[in-house]
């Protein structure tokens, strides 16, 4: 479970976090959604203690990054807006350097391992480089690099950015696996469509606030929109950055 | 499921991990091996016994050489002109412009005899020949100074005859005479010539681990990656000793691979015509390799952090370009102003490896307070260039590219 209580951070005069509040829960889905600019990946970034915030708190199950990073990090998986894979290295080491360094040991680094690739669907890649790889086998490689160590909770920023129709429906029956799993899932849109698809609860950021924190169902009833387009675009005041 | 909370207690290797996947990574990438292994560590001792074997190949056919001289005025002094010719001089015919000739290097010096010479010679009077030169040009000095003591030598035999001729003993003409005691030993001789070597060494340190420094932190950083290993539940201090143990283990690779050229090619350096002797052995190497190691780790600690400020790959580039000059500062300060060596100069980073390597060129082993000198100020610095940069590591803005 992900916990987030009154988050702030700026970046000199620019605050990008201005007061963020939410909970993901264990087997659910819950996206982060907003326009480009909103303070999603600063947030996110927050919760995997990349960055420290200026103010406010964050519960990783029950466990405060603030005084217990290592703790809290053991316990995410977490795929950052950066995929950042090595190039000069296999899918495969790709995913045994992160398993290694998140302290498993060897035989549960091999079975961790092969059942992410059987379950990600990438087999046949997995012994290549990852150099020249396509967005779709990167975003694969750099998820399966994120859950080698069986993390409850799983962040993902940006998931879909760039995939194809086939890789996002295969990313979407993935993140409905984690969720039966009871896995807590956190990921971060700017698309309508995956948002109202895929989640048990959605998280609207806007101007580093929060805007709205609701079932697809309850926000269409809240803004009197029945299209959950059309209610994202009341709910942020604009249409600026919005990608349908 | 039920696995996944259950593991409070896993140890990570964390260190291990990420030393082993630098090197890894790094040994398949063909522009940081050539550099370390191939560039850095085997040109320098190509290029220094090259030059070394130039030059002294060039002073000694200098001096055996016949020396081609414009004369003008050959014909008012044949005496003189033989005794120059007796010392290796040939003499060619006169040229209209001889100031210009020099000016253009159509000649090194031109000897000019002025008509009057038989005149003041038959009356015993001082007569000047003049040598036109141009200082400014490299080749000049060696020549000028070979004739000059010709010239010179046929001058003080005539005085010495003249004076025999009126009854007079030549010593009355030489009141004062200078003999020269050189205290240089063969190998101390070698010293002076062998003054660039620490320089090369550190060089190839330098060469040897630059590309990992760069690759692990601005281009890490670059490629967006180190976002993603931050979010592992390792500290970051740990990441960085490991990264940095990988560049160390590079450039250590290169410091050996050039001792071991050195002390191949080290045989073919032609010392022995100039009456030196130079080791550069296994002991020596043994001994420049000791006294190398903390300079390594602190050369490695130095290029991480230099390359942790840099926002890309190519502004790491120039920037360790320029901390490259560096190194050469006590070879520079000690040719402009030759220090006595002194016990605390060993302590000081570079300083000390330059002196230390100088005494084992001598041949004199290094003393047992300066090597341990040597190897704790070296040390010290490396300590703290580290904890800096560790710290620098903790940086927010260390991970994020964007």
């Amino acid at each position: 479970m992900i916990e987030v209580k009154d988050l702030h951070k700026a970046f000199g005069a620019v605050k990008a976090v201005d007061g963020v509040s939410f909970t993901a829960r264990d087997g659910e889905i819950t996206g982060l959604l907003g326009p480009n600019g909103a303070g999603k990946t600063t947030t996110l970034r927050m919760l995997y203690t990349l960055m420290t915030p200026d103010r406010g708190q964050v519960l990783i199950d029950g466990v405060d990054a603030a005084t217990d990073a290592l703790t809290v990090r053991r316990r995410l998986g977490v795929l950052p807006d950066a995929r950042g894979l090595y190039k000069r290295l296999t899918a495969r080491e790709n995913i045994d350097y992160f398993a290694h360094l998140q302290g498993l040991p060897d035989d549960e680094v091999r079975s961790r391992r092969d059942a992410l690739i059987e379950a990600l669907d990438m087999a046949d890649i997995a012994d290549r480089r990852t150099e020249g790889f396509s967005q779709g086998q990167r975003v694969k490689t750099a998820i399966a690099r994120a859950l080698v160590h069986d993390p409850r909770n799983v962040i993902l920023d940006e998931p879909t950015n760039g995939l194809d129709v086939m890789a996002t429906r295969a990313l979407r029956q993935f993140m409905l696996k984690l969720k039966a799993e009871g896995r807590c899932v956190l990921f971060s849109s700017h698309i309508m469509q995956e948002v109202a698809a895929l989640c048990d609860r959605i998280v609207v950021i806007a101007h580093g606030r929060v805007v709205a924190d609701e079932t697809p169902d309850a926000l269409r009833a809240q803004t009197g929109e029945a299209n959950l387009e059309e209610a994202f675009v009341k709910l942020i005041g604009s249409e600026e950055g919005l990608a349908a | 499921m039920n696995k996944m909370d259950n593991h409070p207690l896993r140890r990570s290797r964390a260190f291990l991990t990420v030393f082993l996947k630098e090197v890894r990574e790094n040994l398949r990438d063909r522009r940081t091996l050539t550099s370390a292994f191939l560039m850095g560590p085997l040109l320098t001792p190509l290029l220094f016994v090259m030059i070394i074997t130039v030059t002294i190949n060039r002073e000694l056919d200098k001096a055996e050489q016949p020396l081609k001289v414009p004369v003008i005025g050959a014909q008012y002094a044949p005496n003189l002109l033989g005794a120059l010719e007796a010392g290796g001089v040939v003499p060619q015919p006169a040229l209209a412009d001889p100031e210009r000739a020099v000016r253009d290097q159509q000649a090194d010096l031109v000897l000019r005899i002025a008509p009057d010479y038989p005149k003041a010679w038959r009356k015993g009077e001082p007569v000047q020949v003049e040598l036109i030169y141009d200082s400014s040009q490299r080749d000049s000095s060696t020549p000028v100074e070979r004739v000059t003591r010709l010239v010179e030598g046929y001058s003080r035999q005539q005085g010495a005859m003249r004076l025999i001729a009126r009854g007079l003993s030549p010593a009355l003409g030489t009141p004062v005479v200078v003999a020269k005691r050189d205290q240089a030993t063969a190998q101390s001789r070698a010293v002076l010539m062998f003054n660039m070597l620490p320089y090369l060494f550190v060089l190839t340190i330098f060469i040897g681990g630059m590309y990992l420094a760069i690759d692990l932190t601005a281009g890490e950083r670059e490629r967006q990656s180190l976002e993603p290993l931050f979010a592992n539940p390792v500290p970051r201090w740990k990441i960085f000793l490991g990264k940095l143990a990988a560049i160390c283990a590079f450039s250590t690779a290169s410091l050996v691979i050039c001792l071991v050229a050195f002390s191949v090619v080290g045989g073919f350096i032609p010392t022995e015509k100039l009456g030196m002797e130079v080791h550069l052995g296994a002991s020596f190497a043994l001994y420049v390799l000791l006294l190398q190691l903390p300079l390594i780790v602190l050369l490695g600690a130095l290029q991480s952090m230099v390359a942790a400020f840099a926002k890309s790959y190519r502004e790491a580039q120039t920037y360790l370009s320029v901390l490259m000059m560096v190194p050469i500062l006590p070879s520079i300060a000690l040719m402009v102003m030759p220090l006595k060596p002194q016990n605390w100069m060993y302590a000081v980073p570079l300083l000390g490896q330059h002196l230390g390597i100088l005494d084992l060129v001598r041949g004199e082993g290094v003393a047992a307070v300066p090597l341990a000198l040597c190897l704790a100020g070296t040390s010290l610095a490396a300590l703290l260039v580290t904890l800096v940069t560790m710290q620098l590591y903790r940086s927010e803005r260390l991970a994020i590219s964007g």
